[in-house]
């Protein structure tokens, strides 16, 4: 039997997830909204990037269901105690398998089939030779190294087409069941307004491209290896889940904080407003690395102190991990507090507002029924556009070394690594590209998306919403 | 004016004392000058005398707040929240961990800081306004469009990729300037060209998007369609009636950043090897030099508040309606 590992990070993103969904269930009730997010929606970038994000977010999912196994038993002997693996192991490495399991000695180009440094070898005749050793695990069903340009095409070939073949039969039976409801309602003015042809072929290209690298990374190292040889694409791929969950919690800390002080400055103004003002500028006048750095110091101290509390290495990085989230959230909730706040005391100066307190309607129930749904755009467009920062602000803060634990796979510290590679002769360029894509698609799609999300969403911007 | 300005330097007090007790807390108090010491001197046999001698060393073997053993006002200054952190309000920055005059280095690391950040912010902002004004130009089109994808591609880029793009590509392949390094006087200018047109591209596409922002909503003014009226051509339009009337919220929105200009830029520095304040920084976090980092977190504050306070003063420069009161 396995032992399932719940990290608190792992319960929180999917407390998290769920919450979202609860929220977006509420929110079909609300006509108003419906037809924000359906905006959202009828444009094609906005559809696309969705999915693409929603891809990610799938990844670090399964990423986050953890668990460890137990280790083989002794031969012969019973034992009443299974013993478990130190090695904290999750859902998606058994679809990584292949990858996680296939350590080179040290670095290789991607589709390589030898080392890319040279070692002693001794022929067959006992005489010591230097040269490229072949790897372990990349190629090793070729009989002839001329073969691999052949065999490197009709896999592709074939995973190609098994990657069409997989994602048209979701779309195949969406495409069917739409053309149902169609012919049902006879209706055809609210249907044509998603684009779902862009879904489909966004669909279609995840799948292709998915299936393309599962089906060829079993037999090579389709991005290479890295310093001690562990395959990169495994690396960046596990990175996924570090990355989302960085912009998603820290997002998550930032909310409530900016909400509730946000809008009671702007409510209930006097001094309430003068001490969340000072909290604020005070706070932003700080320079938000440093801030964020003698955190981040302060936890590695902790963690020095308390080393008994993290018996292993994933508990004591995702202790540590969370605590950057925390602290990201905390030192960057000011610029949305500030923009709530102005608008909380434009919002409350309308007639609505004033005829609510001249009826005698308490506080709460005039900001949670005229103010707080006034404000939503704001925070929705904060929510999108601080999760792509703190994507980016992980790669840089690893790399000045108060980011998440070295142990933690994390495109930062692929990135920091490539300092030192890039300067090397060849040059070893794949890890460092690798984040650069995956890390690259990311943050493109939040962005697209938080555009669309303001064009929707943005009252000075929205077009044709009479 | 001067009331003004003289009132809004004393907002600034309540604020700087707040940093004060904040960054106290944190270096003081969350993290004890004992487990400091634990860290700096290694974990592995270490004795409480050693501890001591290494606090005595850096005063930090004094009370947090009350010294009970002196008379006087003593009970009060000979501590370390006096010694540490309201000398910082009169600019005494004290001495790093390893004994050098703080104020002196920031002094003497100042300089070059300023020779990358300067030229960066001039440049970038100009290549800025270009782009931005181009954009307007050809607004609703097809290449307005692209443009402004570019755009989003370009600030999705983190940081750091440009730099290891552009040491790799000019520094490394093409060998047209030097990796990293710096020299003063005339040869400076060989180490900075890299870093400067790093520095441009990678503020190209957030800064392009926001003016062009700022460009729209001016273009879309009642005076703007009266020039258009009078028949005053698209060029003249753009550059003698949208520009000026542009840069009054582009100037006023950059000022608070300029005095931060100061500080330098963490990345760009260490990965250029540039001996400005920002490689400053960074070493001092990397060494856990807490004194360095507790007096730039203080500089850094200070030069935001001056910013704010720019700020505040170039509107009225810019817009004699608004008055200060």
């Amino acid at each position: 039997m396995i032992l399932p590992v719940f990290l608190w990070s792992d319960l929180l993103i999917y407390t998290l997830i769920a919450s979202v969904g609860l929220f977006l269930w509420q929110l079909r009730k609300n006509p108003q909204a419906k037809k924000r997010w359906s905006g959202v929606f009828a444009s094609k970038v906005g559809m696309a990037s969705f999915i693409v994000i929603l891809f990610y977010i799938l990844i670090s999912l399964l990423d986050s269901l953890h668990y460890r196994e137990p280790l083989p038993q002794l031969n012969g002997v019973e034992q009443q105690e299974v013993a478990y693996s130190s090695e904290v192991k999750s859902v998606l490495d058994i679809v990584l398998s292949p990858l996680h399991s296939s350590n080179e000695s040290t670095y290789s180009a991607p589709f390589a089939l030898h080392s890319f440094a040279k070692e002693n070898m001794t022929d067959t005749n006992g005489a010591i030779y230097r040269d490229f050793p072949r790897l372990k695990n990349a190629g090793s069903h070729l009989t002839d190294v001329r073969e691999r340009s052949w065999d490197i095409l009709w896999r592709s070939v074939l995973a190609i087409l098994l990657g069409i073949l997989i994602a048209a039969v979701p779309i195949a039976a969406h495409k069917y069941y739409r053309n149902k409801i169609a012919q049902g309602t006879a209706d055809h003015s609210g249907s044509d307004a998603v684009p779902w042809n862009v879904a489909y072929s966004t669909v279609l290209i995840i799948s292709v491209i998915g299936c393309w690298v599962l089906s060829l990374s079993e037999f090579y190292h389709i991005l290479g290896t890295d310093k001690v040889g562990s395959d990169v694409l495994y690396q960046s791929i596990k990175a996924i889940r570090t990355g989302v969950l960085i912009g998603t919690l820290a997002t998550l800390v930032t909310l409530p904080l900016a909400i509730i002080l946000g809008i009671s400055a702007g409510y209930f103004k006097g001094w309430v407003d003068d001490v969340v003002q000072y909290t604020y500028t005070t706070l932003s006048s700080i320079p938000g690395i440093l801030l964020i750095a003698a955190s981040v110091l302060l936890i590695d101290v902790y963690i020095e102190t308390h080393a008994e509390q993290f018996n292993l290495t994933t508990l004591r990085s995702d202790f540590k991990f969370l605590a950057l989230c925390a602290i990201l959230g905390l030192t960057s909730w000011t610029g949305l507090c500030r923009m709530l706040r102005a608008e909380t005391l434009k919002v409350s100066q309308l007639d609505y507002v004033q005829a609510a307190h001249a009826f005698g309607v308490s506080h709460r129930r005039v900001i949670g029924k005229h103010i707080l749904p006034n404000v939503t755009h704001l925070i929705l467009i904060a929510i999108v556009l601080d999760f792509s920062m703190f994507v980016l602000a992980e790669a840089v803060l690893s790399y000045i070394g108060v980011g998440v634990d070295p142990d933690m796979h994390s495109w930062g510290n692929m990135i920091n690594a490539a300092r030192s590679e890039l300067s090397r002769d060849p040059v070893v360029w794949w890890s460092v590209s690798a984040a650069f894509i995956l890390m690259f698609t990311l943050v493109l799609a939040a962005n697209l998306f938080s555009d669309e999300v303001r064009n929707a969403f943005d009252p000075n911007t929205a077009k044709g919403d009479s | 004016m001067l009331a003004y300005i003289i009132r809004r330097f004393l907002y600034a007090i309540p604020i700087l004392i707040g940093v004060n007790i904040l960054t106290f807390a944190l270096f003081f108090m969350v993290n004890t000058p004992d487990q400091m010491a634990r860290v700096q001197l290694g974990d592995k046999h270490i004795t409480q005398q050693d501890i001591n001698n290494w606090k005595a060393q850096r005063g930090y073997d004094k009370p947090l707040f009350i010294n009970a053993e002196k008379q006087g006002l003593e009970t009060l200054t000979q501590t370390i929240f006096f010694d540490k952190s309201i000398k910082l309000l009169a600019f005494d920055f004290g001495k790093s961990d390893e004994g050098r005059s703080i104020g002196g280095d920031i002094q003497e690391r100042m300089w070059p800081s300023l020779a990358v950040q300067v030229p960066t912010f001039i440049i970038g902002i100009l290549v800025n306004i270009c782009f931005a004004l181009i954009i307007v130009m050809f607004r609703a089109s097809l290449f307005e469009f692209s443009a402004l994808t570019f755009c989003v591609m370009l600030l999705s880029i983190s940081a750091v990729f440009y730099i290891l793009g552009g040491q790799f590509l000019f520094a490394k392949l093409w060998n047209l300037v030097p990796i990293s390094g710096y020299l003063g006087g005339a040869d400076a200018l060989r180490f900075l060209i890299l870093p400067i047109i790093i520095g441009v591209m990678a503020g190209i596409g957030a800064g392009t998007r926001m003016y062009r922002t700022i460009f729209i909503e001016e273009a879309s003014r009642d005076y703007i369609r009266t020039a258009r009226a009078k028949g005053v051509s698209e060029l003249n339009l753009l550059f003698k009636h949208l520009l000026p009337n542009g840069m009054i919220p582009v100037l006023t929105g950059v000022v608070v950043v300029i005095p931060q200009l100061f500080m330098g830029s963490l990345l760009m520095e260490s990965f250029f090897g540039i001996p400005g304040l920002g490689s400053y920084t960074l070493d001092a976090i990397q060494a856990q030099d807490f004194a360095v980092v507790r007096a730039m977190v203080f500089l850094g504050s200070v030069l935001y508040i001056i910013g704010l306070l720019l700020t505040d003063i170039s509107y009225t420069l810019v817009d004699p309606r608004v008055k200060l009161s």
